[in-house]
């Protein structure tokens, strides 16, 4: 015990002591919190549209005017013939053309029908889609105004009208940075934990000191956890910052549920991230290497976690990584904790799977570290 | 000097593939004697150190330091040895009294035993003024005395010294010695690898090998008279001479 109190001593001086170390622990995550989040937004604005109308009557103009006002695109063309329209996309001005052919008004009026031409520049999908379908949405409601109006100017036949009302549960204004706040505060929690542990070790090999350490009695656990605790308290401090300074006043995220579950799950979360970048560590010789093997799995456990993508939507082997990565269980419990105010019923399951993480990871660890090579 | 044995070999082997970096060799050091272990580069030596200090797996052969085998044993053995790696080791982002504290500290010293220890080495190496001072800012020589001082710290019953003078200067050497003398008197086996062949000369006995093998292990006198030559320098070279392999 009192072996670990020595290895503590030592860790924080040399954590205190290096003028980089900890501006760069605490600066770097806090302004990544502050800035991703508002990059990170699925709401699509400033969709750029341009207008192909043929028709040019009060029907066409309500339409375009109906799309404009809803604030999320921009006219960025408005054209009589498609080939100009085509050219915007080309010189990618456009992300969407809506074509309204001629005798758009009347056919409506007369016949009860029209029909409009919608082209997609699909380059940026995202945008496409989403902009597809918000358009989508805007025509089909336009639809329903006129028929509305036009039941009331003839009042003879009474048709049946399906209206949907949506709610958005757990986060009612769908605000994207609700969604992604948790999630991206995990993820760097995550890093900062999994860099560190993995570059510290490495470093002393990379010195030699680590010669000096093996060449000791001190046995393998006791150096593990000496390395471990400064790390994981850090890693706590840095999440905290996070959750209750930056998330709560720039955010103004209040977890819903309780914080102190959220903290039981971080604790195990960080032995199981601390023991992934041990266990780098005892593969690697140069912080060179370890960066670069900690990199490709950080990546991949970022991009495998559902923090972008829905874990849900991934094709069955991506989705086997994904619940093979300990990053989507702490991401799951975060945006429930927070969002939904989950309790520790919903996640006995992650619970058991994060400690299996933990114990899986050091134990690992534990034994590829080898005091005689 | 007594004749108890504290470290001994038996075709102690460490091949890397057809790479054999230490080759059969058998010796026996007696408890506190100062055996010095001669070599050219890549010849062996630190290879043959690091298996006795239990950092390296041997590949074949046997034995046993202070008593203990170095296949099943290695962590006993470590209780009871010092060791200076050729590459300084210490924490060069820590004062010397903080590394003091830290090495005696894993070793399993009190605090009390630490603080009387660290007073004693920083009076021994004439280094009071300094012992707040980050041990990066020292000159290499007091480096060297420095690691030296903590590899002792335990008091263990061996300490492997690895070219532990390497670059450092004539008169440092001469004080490295009077450490090392020291020590030896305080009845610690030194265990010591040295390009220098005049430091050759402060040895009870020397090996010298070449190519991963053990060409001669006798006293610097009777190598000299065995080999005809006037110094340790002559005698080594005759033998690294025939060396095949370089670095």
């Amino acid at each position: 015990m009192k072996i670990i109190l020595f290895l503590l001593e030592k860790e924080f001086k040399q954590i205190f002591r290096n003028k980089a170390l900890l501006p760069m622990l605490l600066g770097v995550p806090l302004i990544q919190l502050i800035i991703l989040p508002l990059a990170a937004d699925y709401e699509i604005k400033n969709i750029n549209v341009a207008f192909v109308d043929h028709d040019r009557t009060t029907y066409s103009h309500r339409l375009v005017e109906k799309i404009k006002a809803t604030g999320y695109f921009k006219m960025t063309g408005y054209s009589t013939t498609y080939r100009e329209a085509d050219r915007l996309i080309e010189l990618d001005r456009a992300d969407l053309v809506l074509e309204i052919p001629s005798q758009f008004e009347n056919t409506l009026i007369r016949e009860g029908k029209g029909h409009l031409f919608l082209a997609v520049n699909a380059i940026n999908g995202t945008k496409a889609s989403v902009g597809a379908s918000y358009l989508s949405r805007i025509i089909a409601d336009f639809n329903a105004d006129i028929r509305f109006q036009q039941q009331q100017e003839s009042s003879k036949t009474r048709r049946g009208r399906i209206a949907i009302q949506t709610s958005n549960w757990y986060n009612p204004h769908m605000d994207y940075k609700y969604f992604m706040v948790p999630g991206i505060l995990a993820f760097l929690v995550t890093m900062i934990g999994g860099y560190m542990s993995a570059l510290n070790i490495v470093k002393e090999k990379e010195i030699g000191t680590i010669e000096q350490i093996n060449v000791s009695p001190i046995s393998k656990h006791h150096f593990i956890i000496g390395k471990l605790i400064p790390f994981w308290l850090i890693s706590m401090v840095v999440f905290s910052i996070g959750q209750f300074i930056v998330s709560r006043y720039l955010y103004h995220i209040i977890p819903v549920g309780n914080i102190f579950l959220l903290y039981l799950f971080l604790a195990i979360y960080l032995v199981a991230i601390l023991g992934f970048g041990l266990l780098v560590s005892t593969y690697t010789d140069t912080q060179q290497q370890a960066m670069s093997v900690a990199f490709f799995f950080v990546m991949i456990f970022l991009l495998m976690s559902g923090l972008f993508t829905s874990v849900d939507s991934m094709p069955p082997w991506a989705r086997a990584f994904a619940y093979l990565n300990p990053v989507t269980y702490f991401i799951e419990v975060m945006r429930g904790v927070v969002l939904k105010g989950s309790t520790f019923n919903d996640f006995q399951g992650h619970l058991v799977k994060m400690v299996g993480f933990a114990l899986a990871l050091n134990t690992w660890a534990w034994f590829n570290y080898r005091k005689t090579s | 000097m007594t004749s108890d044995i504290t470290i001994k070999t038996l075709r102690l082997s460490k091949a890397y593939g057809h790479f054999k970096a230490v080759d059969q060799i058998s010796f026996e050091v007696y408890a506190g004697e100062i055996f010095g272990f001669l070599g050219a580069n890549g010849a062996g030596k630190t290879t043959a150190m690091r298996m006795l200090c239990g950092l390296l797996e041997p590949s074949s052969g046997e034995a046993s330091v202070a008593g203990f085998d170095v296949y099943r044993r290695p962590e006993a053995i470590k209780k009871r040895i010092g060791y200076m790696s050729q590459k300084f080791s210490l924490y060069e982002d820590l004062t010397i009294l903080e590394n003091i504290r830290f090495f005696g500290g894993i070793y399993g010293l009190t605090y009390a035993q630490i603080r009387e220890k660290g007073k004693l080495l920083t009076a021994e190496l004439g280094l009071e003024a300094q012992a707040h001072s980050l041990v990066g800012s020292l000159p290499l020589g007091w480096k060297q005395k420095l690691a030296f001082s903590v590899a002792v710290l335990h008091d263990p019953k061996i300490v492997f010294l690895d070219e532990p003078t390497g670059g450092v200067d004539p008169i440092t050497r001469r004080q490295f010695w009077d450490l090392i003398y020291a020590a030896a008197a305080r009845g610690v086996t030194i265990f010591v690898t040295t390009h220098y062949m005049d430091e050759a000369e402060y040895c009870d006995r020397v090996s010298i090998m070449v190519d991963g093998r053990m060409v001669a292990m006798n006293s610097p006198e009777q190598l000299k008279l065995q080999y005809k030559a006037g110094s340790m320098e002559e005698v080594f070279y005759q033998l690294a001479r025939k060396a095949q392999r370089s670095d």
